[in-house]
Formats: structure tokens, sequence, C-alpha cells
């Protein structure tokens, strides 16, 4: 990490897709990548969020401890404003797969605003795709649990004239079983990784203007001064990603659950 | 002669070109409940869940532009 920032005042100016393969931590022997940086981060947030929860609840007490106060209002907050209100009363057995999945994408996006991080594992399309999987195969199996296999009926076919169907049930499939799994991935990932690479647009412009000539230096005090308001742009993004993955899983499962029209 | 030569990649023209769209949509969905909650402040909280939902569909758009761009980077 600090070779990379060493090695900040000569990176090329357009920052591309490169800047996203770091360096191995650990090498390995050939040429392969094994623990990333971005490994890394995806283990440290796994072990935060396992300590953090099991040390909060492993002696609840009536009058809760700060720490305690705090996991019970995470659980709260996911539990009655995305699980209830957009599922219903039947969406508490949600609540605990919404409630990972808000922390875990929470802390995965905030790395790429702590510094000395500065990346989120959620820039690479890979976790965002899998977490995307997931939520795709929860929603048609709670559909599947609970309309049986006329679920796939109940979710392609609309209420309309028979003459219009032919149009609307591939428009249907197209939206619900493709669209769907996609669009979560490639939301979460594009929103980290146009982040980061904004980020780095600021910061490395502010190098390569400082090089090109040393009258410029005040453009480039202006370029950081933006990376840092960025940043908290980043912090506004980082918090409404996390909680429209979380909403739009919950309302895939809320539109798998609903009785027939 | 050359009156206007392009070189290089001119995705970022699309790019913008292709904001256009999702900009005036994620627009008119906070000018929709900015007007609902005005007329009915009560029901800000049951409208909330449903913007999000829609700023998400719509911003889908313009995200979408951003990995294309990077997905057929000079192959087009």
């Amino acid at each position: 990490m600090l070779g990379q920032a060493i090695a900040l005042p000569q990176s090329e100016f357009p920052p591309g897709v490169e800047d996203f393969y770091l360096p191995t931590v650990v090498p390995w022997e050939g040429t392969g990548y094994w623990v990333t940086k971005i490994t890394l981060l995806v283990w440290v947030t796994v072990a935060i969020l396992i300590i953090f929860f099991l040390t909060a609840y492993r002696n609840p007490k009536l009058v809760p401890t700060k720490r305690q106060w705090f996991a019970e209002s995470i659980y709260g907050f996911v539990r009655n404003n995305i699980a209830v209100d957009m599922i219903g009363h039947k969406g508490v057995r949600f609540a605990p797969y919404l409630t990972t999945l808000f922390c875990f994408i929470l802390l995965n996006n905030l790395w790429g605003i702590v510094p000395g991080a500065q990346i989120s594992p959620s820039s690479h399309i890979a976790f965002p795709a899998i977490l995307a999987v997931i939520s795709y195969v929860l929603f048609i199996a709670v559909g599947v649990q609970k309309h049986g296999i006329g679920y796939f009926k109940h979710a392609v076919v609309p209420p309309a004239p028979g003459f219009i169907l032919p149009l609307l049930v591939p428009i249907e499939i197209f939206s619900n079983f493709l669209v769907r799994p996609f669009s979560l991935a490639v939301r979460l990932f594009a929103n980290m990784f146009a982040g980061h690479m904004l980020l780095l647009v600021f910061t490395l412009g502010g190098f390569a203007m400082l090089n090109a000539t040393p009258l410029l230096a005040p453009v480039s005090l202006l370029s950081w001064a933006m990376t840092i308001a960025l940043t908290f742009l980043e912090a506004l993004v980082i918090m409404l990603q996390s909680y429209v993955f979380v909403v739009l899983t919950a309302s895939y499962v809320q539109g798998a659950l609903a009785d027939e029209h | 002669m050359n009156l206007a030569e392009v070189t290089g990649s001119v995705a970022a023209i699309g790019y913008g070109l292709a904001a256009i769209g999702p900009g005036i949509g994620v627009g008119l969905v906070f000018s929709a409940y900015i007007q609902s909650t005005a007329r009915q402040p009560e029901s800000s909280r049951l409208t909330i869940p449903y913007m999000w939902i829609g700023f998400a569909v719509i911003e889908a758009l313009a995200l979408l532009g951003v990995a294309f761009g990077f997905v057929w980077m000079g192959d087009l």
C-alpha cells in the first residue's frame, strides 16, 4: 500500500482498467495472482462482521450496551424499514438474509473511501455478480415454494387481453429473469468502479498537471480539493447502493410472494 | 484538408449523450417525490422505497453506459 502511494506521482495520467488489478500481496509462483488487496479486504470485511455481531450479542442486556444498541439498530433498520415495509409481515423471515447482505455490501463498498485501502472489492464484477446470483436464486426459490411450478406462469403472464400476450410474455421473461440479476450486479459494480475511477482522475490529474509545469500547481491543489469533496459524494453513493441492492432484493421477493392477480 | 479531425476514442462523447436520458429520468423521479410529499406530507415514508427503486432502475441505464464503454473499448 505504501509502495502504491510512493508510485503515485509517476502514474500514467488517464487511469484505466489496469488500475483495478493491484499487485499481489503474497507472491505466488509464476505470474498469477493469489492474495491481492481485494482478497484481503473481503476477508477483513467478513472477519469484522462475524466478530462484531457475535460479540455484540454474546451477552444481551435488557438495557443495551452501546455495541448491542448499534447492532440492534442496524438489524432493526433493515427489518422494519426494508423487510416489513416492502414485503409485509411475512418479510420478517427474510430479515436475517437482508441484514447480512446490507452489512456485507456496505462494508465492502466502504473500503472505497477508507484511507489506505481506497479501493472497493465491489469494483470487481465477480463480487456483485455472486451476490446478485444469490438474490436471484432466492426470489425464484421463494416463488416456487409459494406457488409451485405455476410461479413461472404467474411471473411471466400478466393479466392482459390474449392478443397482446405474444408481445408481453417475452418482455416479462426478459425483464424478470434476465435483466433483474444482470442489473443488480452491474449497478453495484459500475457505481463502485466509476467512483474509484473518478477519484483516480482527480488525484492523478493533479500530479499530471504538476509534472507538466509548476505553474499549474494551484490547479493541482484545486484538483486534490475536488478529490476530497468527491470522497464525500462517494460516501453517499456507498450508503445508497447498499440500500438500493437490499430494497430491490426485497421487492423481487415481494413480487414472488404476491398472490395470483 | 481536414476541417474537424477526431483521433482517439470518442467514447466519452457517446457516454455524455447516453447520460442525457437517465439524467432527465432521475430528475423526474425526484420531482415526483417532492411534489407528492408537498401535497401529502404524511405519505413521505410510504413512497420512499418506491422512489429509490425507480431511481435505481433508471440509474442502471447510465451505469450500463459506463460498463459498456469499457467492454467495447476500441472494438467498435
